[in-house]
């Protein structure tokens, strides 16, 4: 482990490769401040770059880069303008934005910086420690577990698609399952369902999709809702930056915790920062006592720190599965496994013995991420701000033309955007009916890995037989259909529950 | 029926479709020998995906009403939308899709950046058009000559 943490330092203090951290928190915190743009976004605009830097560890650095700003930058406009960017900062809201109005938003900011910075450290610990663990399973991963894996993988990510949704995100997956299927295959040479059109004989771009389902969505709305366009930043004081001695006996205990529980829901697919936040904040404001519970809403320091800490170590935690396992834990993780494998990496259990400087220097690079953020933010908090004020009628155009530039130049392909403008209106409308997206991307980019890794395993067993020979492929595939199974039957329970109770009364 | 339950049904004839497309795929001599054929996966998506949609159709479940507002929509304000606006940049997008090629990188992202402004209401064209031909010049600029990704950047009778 030490020759491998040498080998990570010695990659990441390159100079180009200290370069390109510092530019992706510096690109990720200022988009990632925008409303509309979340971390998935940016990323997705961001691959055509890191794809064209040619090297994986460097390509890699850069995007976690701009994963840690986004997320940090979403919570800026969360707190001045409580307009999260990003679902995963919807939390830190809460009590930001009460914060800022009370004219606390220096202190706001600061908080949430330290909070995330804490969070994102504790996880890189945690992940040097937990990933090689891990990944000492490697030899015990053969095709058919990998089959089970992505089952659980894709099972865990409707699952906690949140209640009321398993169905339409199951549908979201199968659905992005069937558009992995268009195009030609490494497994059968013949091109499938490209109805007749060239276009589509390699299949559909990831980073169109990807524009598609998250990027013109949220621009179009930004257009559509006049309340959510509404960028008028307040003019709240944002100069007090400094934390007191009480308040920092406070938050530390929160940060603690919550770094670590975090870490941990990050680590399980399909959860993820949104959720890690939300949970975070939920018990932090459970374990308050007496006044301080009824502060959380109000403008409460922890309620704060809960989720920025959270949801920082959860960004963390989610590469534990994507580095190791070759499972995205979220929908930003799944646009870096797409970008790993335009790159010729393919993540999972032999990456740390194939490639051990990405694996390591990804993880060393987030220390260093980690830091660059602190020392960016603080400073520059005060004056990042006043991009939020840029009027609506500059910042639309400029997001949908990042969006379509993204596609454009990774294809040099004109039909390319077209697809896109389909595709987007589509990702449109499923919002509008309230159907998630991610399983559709996380579907799609899995789709190929799982048909190719189920192919081997029944040309292997001359059947179906693998499923049930093997203990492990058995376990997993029954803990994904647990999964499913679990939230369905509870919430029939409490369903049957409340109508009893009604008859009661 | 509600909007989703649309979805569903239009998911439905999709997965109809998709399995018909599935099972009338045709096999090469060779590959009717195999275990795992190129339409084993399809055929089983297009059974989830009837079993699925059917599920989401036939449901009497409403959706929770806090689920509705969650996020970004306000159902109870969908009038109040500019939907004007929204289709107006959608076709500036097919617009610029359409004649990026010919047109030339330069301008027609000025064309395409100047025309959205104007549908959203901004009438000070010098600034606009000043903004555009910088974003444009340094994203030209950032993808050809930095990255070495070819963007043609005048119309074709330029060269």
């Amino acid at each position: 482990m030490l020759e491998g943490i040498m080998l990570g330092l010695e990659t990441a203090f390159s100079l180009q490769n200290l370069f390109l951290v510092v530019f992706g928190c510096l690109i990720g915190t200022l988009i990632g401040m925008l409303p509309g743009l979340g971390p998935m976004s940016i990323i997705a605009i961001m691959i055509p770059v890191a794809i064209n830097i040619g090297d994986p560890s460097a390509a890699l650095i850069l995007l976690a880069g701009v994963y840690y700003g986004a997320i940090f930058g979403g919570s800026t406009s969360s707190i001045l303008i409580n307009a999260p960017g990003v679902a995963g900062t919807v939390a830190t809201a809460f009590d930001g934005y009460p914060m800022a109005r009370q004219g606390k938003a220096g202190k706001a900011l600061t908080i949430a910086a330290i909070s995330s910075f804490c969070g994102g450290t504790v996880g890189a610990i945690l992940l040097l420690f937990f990933a090689p663990a891990l990944s000492s399973v490697a030899l015990l991963f053969h095709s058919a577990v990998y089959f089970a894996l992505m089952v659980v993988g894709l099972s865990a990510i409707a699952a906690f698609a949140g209640s009321g949704k398993v169905a339409k995100a199951l549908m979201m997956t199968i659905a992005g399952l069937m558009l992995a299927t268009v195009g030609e295959s490494a497994l059968f040479n013949a091109p499938r369902f490209t109805m007749g059109l060239s276009d589509l004989q390699s299949g559909f771009s990831f980073v169109t999709l990807a524009m598609a389902l998250f990027a013109l969505p949220e621009a179009l709305f930004l257009v559509l809702n006049p309340n959510k366009s509404n960028t008028s930043a307040n003019n709240q004081a944002i100069k007090d930056l400094r934390i007191t001695k009480e308040e920092a006996k406070k938050i530390a205990p929160v940060i603690a915790r919550q770094s670590i529980q975090g870490f941990l829901i990050g680590v399980m697919p399909g959860a993820g920062a949104t959720i890690a936040s939300f949970l975070g904040y939920a018990v932090e404001r459970n374990i308050a006592k007496g006044a301080e519970q009824e502060e959380f809403g109000k403008g409460s320091i922890k309620g704060l720190a809960a989720p920025e800490a959270a949801n920082n170590a959860a960004c963390t935690g989610s590469f534990v599965p994507l580095l190791t396992l070759g499972i995205p834990g979220s929908g930003t993780t799944a646009i870096l496994l797409g970008a790993l494998v335009a790159l010729n990496v393919n993540p999972g259990p032999r990456l740390m013995i194939d490639n051990p400087s990405i694996f390591w220097a990804v993880i060393i690079s987030m220390y260093i991420g980690n830091v660059v953020l602190l020392i960016l933010n603080l400073p520059m908090i005060p004056y990042i701000a006043k991009l939020l004020t840029i009027p609506r009628n500059y910042l639309i155009p400029f997001i949908l033309f990042f969006t379509m530039i993204g596609a454009y130049i990774g294809q040099n392909n004109a039909t390319e955007l077209l697809i896109l403008i389909g595709l987007g209106i589509g990702a449109t409308l499923l919002r509008f009916a309230d159907y998630p997206l991610p399983p559709l991307l996380i579907g799609f980019i899995l789709g190929g890995m799982m048909e190719n890794n189920f192919a081997r395993a029944v040309n292997l067993t001359d059947g179906a037989a693998f499923m049930y020979e093997r203990p492990m492929t058995l376990g997993l595939l029954l803990v994904g259909v647990l999964l499913i199974v679990i939230p369905i039957f509870r919430k029939y329970r409490l369903k049957t529950n409340s109508i009893n109770v009604a008859d009661g009364d | 029926m509600t909007l989703d339950k649309c979805i569903a049904v239009l998911f439905l004839t999709v997965s109809i479709v998709y399995g018909y497309a599935s099972y009338t795929y045709p096999l090469l001599p060779f590959e009717l020998n195999m275990v795992f054929l190129p339409n084993t996966m399809p055929l089983a998506l297009s059974v989830l995906g009837i079993l699925i949609s059917s599920i989401i159709i036939l449901s009497k479940k409403q959706v929770p009403a806090e689920s509705l507002t969650d996020g970004d929509i306000d159902f109870s304000r969908l009038r109040d939308y500019n939907w004007g606006q929204a289709l107006g940049l959608l076709i500036a997008m097919t617009l610029y899709a359409v004649l990026l090629r010919p047109l030339g990188f330069i301008p027609s992202t000025v064309a395409f950046l100047v025309g959205c402004g104007w549908i959203l209401g901004e009438r000070r064209l010098h600034i606009m058009l000043a903004s555009s031909l910088i974003g444009a010049g340094t994203i030209w600029y950032l993808v050809q000559e930095v990255l070495g990704i070819f963007l043609k950047p005048l119309p074709w009778f330029m060269g």
